[in-house]
């Protein structure tokens, strides 16, 4: 199959294919933080992980079409406005699934798949009902479109780049977070042992929601910068919510570094091999390698050395 | 400083406190002895609200606590060192330490906690889990330490330690007493810990307290009769 390409090309083929994996990585990233944290730390297998990441697309869209009509002179900017609220919107949505229903079911993690499921459903015909069922897409300030040329047959997408400067500020910023902060120590804490963590002093509660509803503000921050590379429909967080639970098993539940090296992996993977070979062919290959390592290494990638 | 009366605990319709009375006074240590299955962890977890009371009810320095949620007993002046330990093993140390802290807001590890375990400050950026036994031990006590409570309660703290570290224990256990002035509840099996602890000893038989006397007055051998199979 390379047989076709000469050297030169090959390279750039691999470079721009590269990039274009860093770019859905980068939203892989972004959702399987939020996923990390929810299915990784709390248990909580939560299906309808990717309509809350659609929400957030949709959020985006309605605050692009909002700028553009009525304030277009802040049309450059909007886009960072519409993250912050597609991560207050997602993350105002979690609390108020985590109140109504996620919290009964702290017990029953298995649960948690059918209630999440049926709540994506539910979520799907909401936006479809909205939104109708066509897909919409947003509007990207000037600034965002086109490419630098590196070579003369190597480009890059500048709303690539932005996607990923965006992952690592967040990542960077949910690592202090989880790691580095008191809501974060507190939050680790009731994970591990919830009963425990109430009997130190933890409002479990309020801790729980918090958490959770951190989770699902992450995923809408992934459908914000989702826009920015396909279109958003109701049932395109579908597309997702698979992959996005093979890279947080795949990495490790509990290590935020696991999810990343994997998200990496899998991405980088997917796209390479998705020039050569059939998009179908690639994930193929992709699974059967992510099946026979997890074999080899049950705990996932990285997993936290301690005794059990 | 604790004042428990009538107090019943069941388990669905199963009741296995059948009215309880006892108190302890400021600076007191007291020993709740008995077999496994008599209701001294039941007794543990429902006095920190992790059982509910079926009647009756606890008061701490004369406020009654009886239908608060753990976090809130835990802000009235109770701290709770588990069967097992419980520590949080994926966290250092000293996050285990400061997981404690979550009521006062403090910040930093108060200084006299390390005083007490000095061996917690050599190992404070290991993980918990990766202690030993008797470390986790001293863990779990600092971790409840640092709510600063007013009633301590530790359940079956020699469980699967080694005599050598269960006699410090007993010598910590009463410098924490001397130097906070705060009550301490220890349930126990061990005899020989008991006496060495404790100002006054109690059995519990049956989800009912059976004898309750000063150390002095102890008669030993009444006492083991009670914890022999």
């Amino acid at each position: 199959m390379f047989a076709d390409y000469t050297w030169t090309e090959l390279g750039s083929i691999f470079a721009m294919q590269g990039f274009a994996g860093l770019i859905l990585f980068s939203v892989f990233v972004l959702m399987a933080l939020g996923l990390a944290i929810i299915f990784g730390q709390m248990g909580v297998i939560n299906m309808a992980h990717g309509e809350f990441m659609i929400l957030g697309a949709y959020v985006t869209y309605l605050c692009s079409n909002f700028v553009e009509a009525f304030v277009p002179a802040l049309f450059g900017v909007y886009f960072f406005f519409a993250m912050i609220l597609a991560f207050f919107t997602a993350g105002a949505l979690g609390a108020l699934v985590e109140w109504s229903m996620i919290r009964h079911l702290y017990r029953r993690p298995l649960d948690t798949l059918l209630a999440t499921w049926g709540l994506s459903l539910i979520l799907q015909q909401a936006y479809r009902s909205i939104f109708g069922a066509r897909e919409v897409g947003v509007t990207l300030p000037d600034w965002l479109l086109g490419s630098v040329p590196l070579t003369d047959i190597i480009e890059i997408p500048i709303n690539g780049i932005f996607v990923m400067v965006l992952t690592l500020v967040i990542a960077v910023s949910v690592y202090f977070l989880m790691f580095r902060s008191r809501t974060g120590m507190q939050s680790r804490a009731v994970v591990q042992n919830r009963v425990m963590a109430g009997a130190v002093g933890i409002n479990t509660e309020k801790v729980d929601r918090m958490t959770f509803a951190l989770g699902c503000g992450i995923a809408g921050v992934a459908g914000s910068a989702f826009t920015m590379i396909g279109s958003t429909g109701p049932t395109a967080g579908q597309l997702y919510i698979v992959d996005t639970f093979l890279i947080v098993v795949f990495g490790g539940a509990a290590s935020l570094l696991g999810t990343i090296a994997s998200s990496f992996a899998i991405s980088q993977a997917q796209s390479t091999m998705e020039f050569f070979l059939s998009g179908s062919m690639a994930k193929v290959l992709t699974l059967l390698t992510v099946v026979g390592i997890l074999m080899l290494r049950p705990e996932g990638l990285f997993s936290a050395k301690i005794r059990r | 400083m604790l004042n428990v009366a009538h107090y019943h605990v069941a388990y669905g319709q199963s009741e296995v406190l059948h009215g309880l009375d006892f108190t302890v006074s400021p600076g007191e240590i007291i020993a709740i002895m008995g077999r496994n299955g008599m209701g001294k962890t039941t007794l543990m977890k429902s006095l920190m609200g992790i059982v509910p009371t079926s009647n009756g009810n606890a008061a701490v320095d004369g406020i009654d606590i009886t239908t608060l949620k753990s976090y809130e007993r835990v802000a009235r002046g109770i701290a709770y060192v588990p069967q097992g330990r419980m520590i949080f093993p994926t966290m250092t140390v000293e996050e285990n330490i400061e997981t404690g802290l979550t009521i006062s807001g403090r910040s930093k590890v108060p200084g006299d906690i390390y005083e007490l375990f000095p061996v917690l400050l050599d190992m404070k950026s290991r993980r918990g889990g990766n202690l030993s036994g008797g470390q986790q031990q001293q863990l779990a006590i600092a971790r409840a330490l640092a709510t600063n409570p007013k009633v301590l309660l530790l359940d079956e703290p020699t469980e699967g330690i080694q005599p050598s570290i269960i006699r410090e224990m007993a010598r910590v256990l009463k410098r924490i007493r001397d130097e906070r002035g705060l009550s301490i509840v220890v349930s126990e099996q061990v005899l020989s810990f008991a006496l060495d602890v404790a100002d006054r000893v109690l059995v519990l038989e049956n989800g009912r307290l059976v004898h309750d006397e000063p150390r002095e007055n102890v008669d030993e051998d009444k006492v083991s009769a009670f914890l022999s199979v």
